[in-house]
């Protein structure tokens, strides 16, 4: 018997596979090289460097990896991808993994999340983002009303900010069905719309 | 020369004044922008964030009304739009997605759809270097400018063929065609911090700081952008980028598109210069005081 640590109870093969299928990507030809760490403008953020978030997938760390902080602070630049030498797309599978774990319920940095569905929910509404409609709802569900507050005056000042939304021509209806569709498929599905 | 466009939804927001010098440029150069009907918001980042079925379904939506206009080529000014309707259309290309998104849709989506391009590539498409600097009625000699891609107008590089995905020199072509110089600069498809500005401001502070930073070292009168979303972070929020490198920056950041505006001659509230959150007054009365001695050596000669 070698002292070695055993991981065996923690390996999902089965998630390894899903990542690949998902992602379309061959996540086991990564060899560790580091290239995507090295360029990473978010690593900072992270609480497992990219190429770690790749080993786990290849060991099948499903847990470490589904509720790490890094696939909600991924910026989705690509330059990881840019630069893999095997041609791995590691940005997909940071996409993938960020996928899998809205479905499995882990949103470990809820208000990135926020910011997104409140994003989503003005383009529901309205057809097209709306920037201030996207500020209040967020602010609403973060309970951050001070949100970049330093940056209003200007921002009004200078037009930069629309006071009303801009509606799409002919109504948003056709937008707000494909919404719709979408929420209730993902509901009968199983996943987190 | 017609060309059917999708102007995204920050060009009636927040770079209204992109979209102002866009048309601006492009009237100009005698490029007609048509804009297509009932378009709506790709999604952006949020969509393909959450589901790459919902976003593609609100991308296909607007390359669907460009084919059925009859579109073959369908311009974006802004990159994140681009990526979009790009990522979908491929995406579309497999039976068993197109058939996830267009349960989606009210009618399934036409068969195929027009070629997507940036406005930047198809201004350059349209007018060689030749010709744009026979256009020039101000040159922008003595400017020294840096040109700043962003992530997305050449990532993912086989989706967005855009160049040397870590390198590219269009904007440099088009603006040094105008006089300019352009420096060399390194960080031109480094990430600005894209949207977290609102959930996680550091991310984006830190990352534009970088950015600004270096083009302030590097001593130039302007950064050049051609993305709504950098040009935001650089320039509505270069104060906050500023704090978190324990520094202040008073750079402009001006789209592309200002900047061939200039140096067309068209008038600068076309070109919507007074909605930039650090101005660009400085850079304007350098070129104008360029172009003053100019005039007093050409007279002297």
């Amino acid at each position: 018997m070698n002292d070695a640590i055993d991981i065996s109870h923690v390996r999902d093969a089965a998630f390894t596979a899903e990542v690949e299928a998902r992602s379309g990507q061959k996540v086991a030809s990564c060899y560790q090289c580091g290239n995507c760490t090295a360029g990473c403008p978010a690593g900072f953020a992270y609480d497992m460097q990219v190429s770690q978030i790749m080993r786990g997938v290849q060991l099948g760390l499903k847990d470490s990896v589904l509720k790490s902080r890094s696939i909600w602070m991924c910026l989705s630049c690509s330059t990881c991808s840019q630069r893999c030498p095997n041609n791995i797309d590691v940005a997909a599978v940071m996409e993938t993994l960020r996928h899998m774990a809205r479905k499995e319920g882990h949103i470990t940095v809820p208000k990135v999340e926020k910011f997104w569905l409140s994003f989503l929910n003005t383009v529901r509404a309205f057809g097209r983002s709306y920037e201030i409609g996207t500020m209040v709802l967020y602010m609403m569900r973060s309970l951050r009303v001070y949100t970049d507050v330093d940056l209003a005056p200007t921002a009004f000042a200078k037009g930069k900010l629309g006071l009303l939304p801009h509606l799409t021509p002919g109504g948003a209806e056709p937008v707000e069905r494909i919404f719709r569709r979408y929420r209730e498929r993902a509901k009968r599905e199983g996943g987190r719309p | 020369m017609n060309f059917a466009y999708y102007p995204g939804c920050s060009a009636k927001g927040s770079s209204s004044d992109y979209e102002s010098s866009t048309q601006a440029v492009c009237r100009a150069l005698d490029i007609t922008l048509e804009e297509i009907p009932g378009w709506n918001c790709c999604g952006s980042t949020p969509a393909h964030a959450v589901d790459t079925e919902l976003s593609a379904a609100l991308c296909v939506r607007n390359l669907d009304i460009a084919a059925r206009q009859g579109a073959d080529l369908l311009l974006t000014p802004c990159p994140s739009c681009l990526s979009n309707l790009r990522a979908a259309a491929r995406r579309m290309e497999k039976p068993a997605f197109r058939q996830r998104v267009n349960e989606l849709l009210d009618a399934p989506a036409a068969e195929t759809f027009p070629e997507v391009t940036s406005v930047m590539q198809g201004i350059a498409r349209q007018i060689d270097r030749e010709t744009l600097a026979a256009r020039v009625q101000t040159s922008l000699k003595g400017l020294r400018l840096a040109a700043y891609y962003g992530c997305l107008m050449s990532r993912p590089s086989e989706l967005m063929r855009f160049e040397d995905p870590e390198n590219p020199l269009l904007m440099e072509g088009l603006l040094s065609a105008c006089g300019a110089e352009m420096v060399d600069f390194p960080l031109k498809t480094a990430c600005c911090g894209a949207s977290f500005g609102i959930p996680e401001r550091a991310m984006t502070a830190r990352n534009s700081g970088r950015i600004l930073e270096l083009a302030r070292r590097l001593g130039v009168d302007a950064v050049v952008t051609a993305c709504p979303l950098c040009q935001m972070n650089l320039d509505l929020r270069q104060k906050q980028a500023g704090r978190a490198c324990e520094t202040s920056f008073h750079l402009p950041v001006l789209y592309f598109t200002q900047m061939l505006g200039l140096a067309l001659g068209l008038k600068r509230n076309e070109l919507g210069l007074n909605k930039l959150a650090v101005s660009a007054n400085g850079l304007l009365e350098k070129m104008d005081n360029l172009r003053r001695a100019d005039a007093v050596e050409g007279g002297r000669s």
